[in-house]
């Protein structure tokens, strides 16, 4: 099974019904016990860092989610639940993610030109980082993929699998053993989306 | 790059779509689910769901069909149509949409779009104007273009989107219908105060009209029409082949 955590944050039923489309059994859920049954975690979530962050601790899924990741579980945060995995982010302040993938989240337009709009809303395409062939669920490159974002990952490039392009190369895509990251929507970008959700859904467990 | 959008726009009334439309290998072409599909497998980049409901039966319809077609289609969701409070925005959110756009609604209650904002965030809000020329003035209308309100509409939707509105969505009264192409000065006005992506809509006729409303005006970002593609006019993956030979950034 997989769980997608329910925290209170954003609506999951896209989410939900883009793992029955590919014919996966998932549940949405609040439960921690849920997190020990299932066989991956998805981490959603949109608007912003420091509420979510929050929600997610009070919500009591983020010692248990800890502990399972720690086991070995394959983990996957999807747009600010991507963000979460992060040591920290400087939206709005500065506010402590999950610290399980080091590095920040910042503001695009401190590294995008003037003039292009903030945030990106749109298709634009994966570039693949330099070790997606050993592991990574991205496996195309020039594929599009749907975003809708204003901040976005800086970290050590050892744990990008994908960037794309808007002014400025853009983490796309992020791995640190099993935890993975996608800053873009899978269950919003169409066949290639769907693609990717299978990817991580056979991943191998630790 | 980020690509431009090409976006279908199905009208819905009593759980069906109302334009006729026609295609083959579609059993049902009324179906918005159906052709929802349709279009999302054959290269629509979003989709706007608009209810033209007038019954609360036909909104409970309405709900349905969007939970069903969410439940299938796995690109952007728009759906307009008949919202006018934050709880309309929960109604349509929590069937899967992605994004609300919100048009009458807007004009009536000036705290709907800072307080969706607010609630789903700005990437949630599309403020939909449909606007026409009145004694050399752009005028927002309301009730589906039926009456006008006698706002500037320029500075009114750069207002809606400083409050908070993500997108906006121009349809121009003048061209809608007329079938000889998008606005370009009207688009061009709005694209010169906001910095919100813009989508036109309202007069194209043939690829040639999106060729130069993205040549023309680069600071849009997509181009919404509905029965162009319905009567299968202009087929999405033409259009798009085209685009990109005239070098548009844009999802093949």
């Amino acid at each position: 099974m997989i769980a997608i955590i329910n925290y209170g944050v954003g609506n999951l039923f896209s989410l939900e019904s883009s793992f029955n489309a590919i014919g996966e059994d998932v549940k949405v859920t609040s439960d921690p016990e849920d997190l020990k049954r299932a066989e991956r975690i998805i981490l959603p979530g949109v608007g912003a860092f420091e509420d979510a962050a929050k929600k997610l601790k009070s919500s009591g899924m983020a010692e248990p989610l800890l502990a399972e990741v720690k086991r070995g579980k394959p983990i996957l945060g999807i747009c600010l639940g991507m963000q979460l995995l992060f040591t920290k982010s400087f939206e709005f302040g500065e506010h402590e993610g999950l610290n399980l993938i080091p590095g920040e989240v910042r503001y695009i337009g401190e590294v995008i030109p003037a003039g292009l709009k903030i945030p990106q809303i749109g298709w634009n395409a994966l570039q693949l980082g330099i070790r997606n062939e050993e592991v990574g669920i991205i496996k195309n490159e020039g594929e599009y993929v749907y975003f809708v974002h204003s901040y976005a990952a800086f970290c050590d490039e050892k744990f990008i699998t994908a960037t794309t392009n808007y002014g400025a190369d853009l983490t796309a895509a992020v791995q640190n053993k099993n935890v993975y990251g996608v800053q873009f929507h899978p269950e919003k970008s169409g066949k290639v989306g769907l693609n990717i959700l299978r990817a991580f859904c056979e991943v191998s467990l630790c | 790059m980020i690509t431009k959008r090409i976006i279908p726009c199905l009208d819905v009334r009593d759980g069906r779509v109302v334009k006729g439309v026609n295609f083959e290998n579609l059993n049902d072409v009324n179906s918005p689910v159906e052709l929802a599909k349709f279009y999302s497998d054959n290269g629509a980049d979003e989709l706007v769901f608009y209810d033209i409901t007038a019954s609360s039966d036909g909104r409970k319809i309405f709900t349905e069909i969007l939970r069903e077609t969410a439940r299938n289609v796995f690109i952007p969701l728009t759906v307009g149509g008949g919202i006018s409070s934050v709880k309309d925005f929960e109604r349509v959110l929590s069937c899967g949409a992605d994004k609300v756009s919100v048009n009458t609604g807007a004009i009536k209650n000036p705290t709907l779009i800072p307080e969706a904002a607010k609630l789903y965030g700005s990437q949630c809000v599309v403020i939909s104007a449909d606007v026409k020329r009145v004694d050399g003035e752009f005028h927002v209308f309301a009730r589906g273009g039926r009456d006008d309100t006698n706002i500037e509409a320029i500075s009114w939707i750069k207002k809606c989107v400083d409050n908070g509105a993500g997108e906006v969505v121009l349809n121009s009264i003048d061209t809608d219908g007329v079938k000889k192409g998008f606005d370009l000065e009207m688009l061009k006005a709005v694209g010169d105060v906001v910095s919100v992506p813009v989508i036109a809509s309202g007069g194209a006729g043939c690829i040639e009209d999106f060729i130069t409303l993205f040549k023309t005006i680069p600071s849009v970002d997509a181009g919404l029409a509905a029965s162009i593609f319905h009567f299968g006019e202009v087929s999405i993956q033409d259009l798009k082949v085209r685009m990109k030979a005239e070098n548009i950034s844009v999802r093949l």
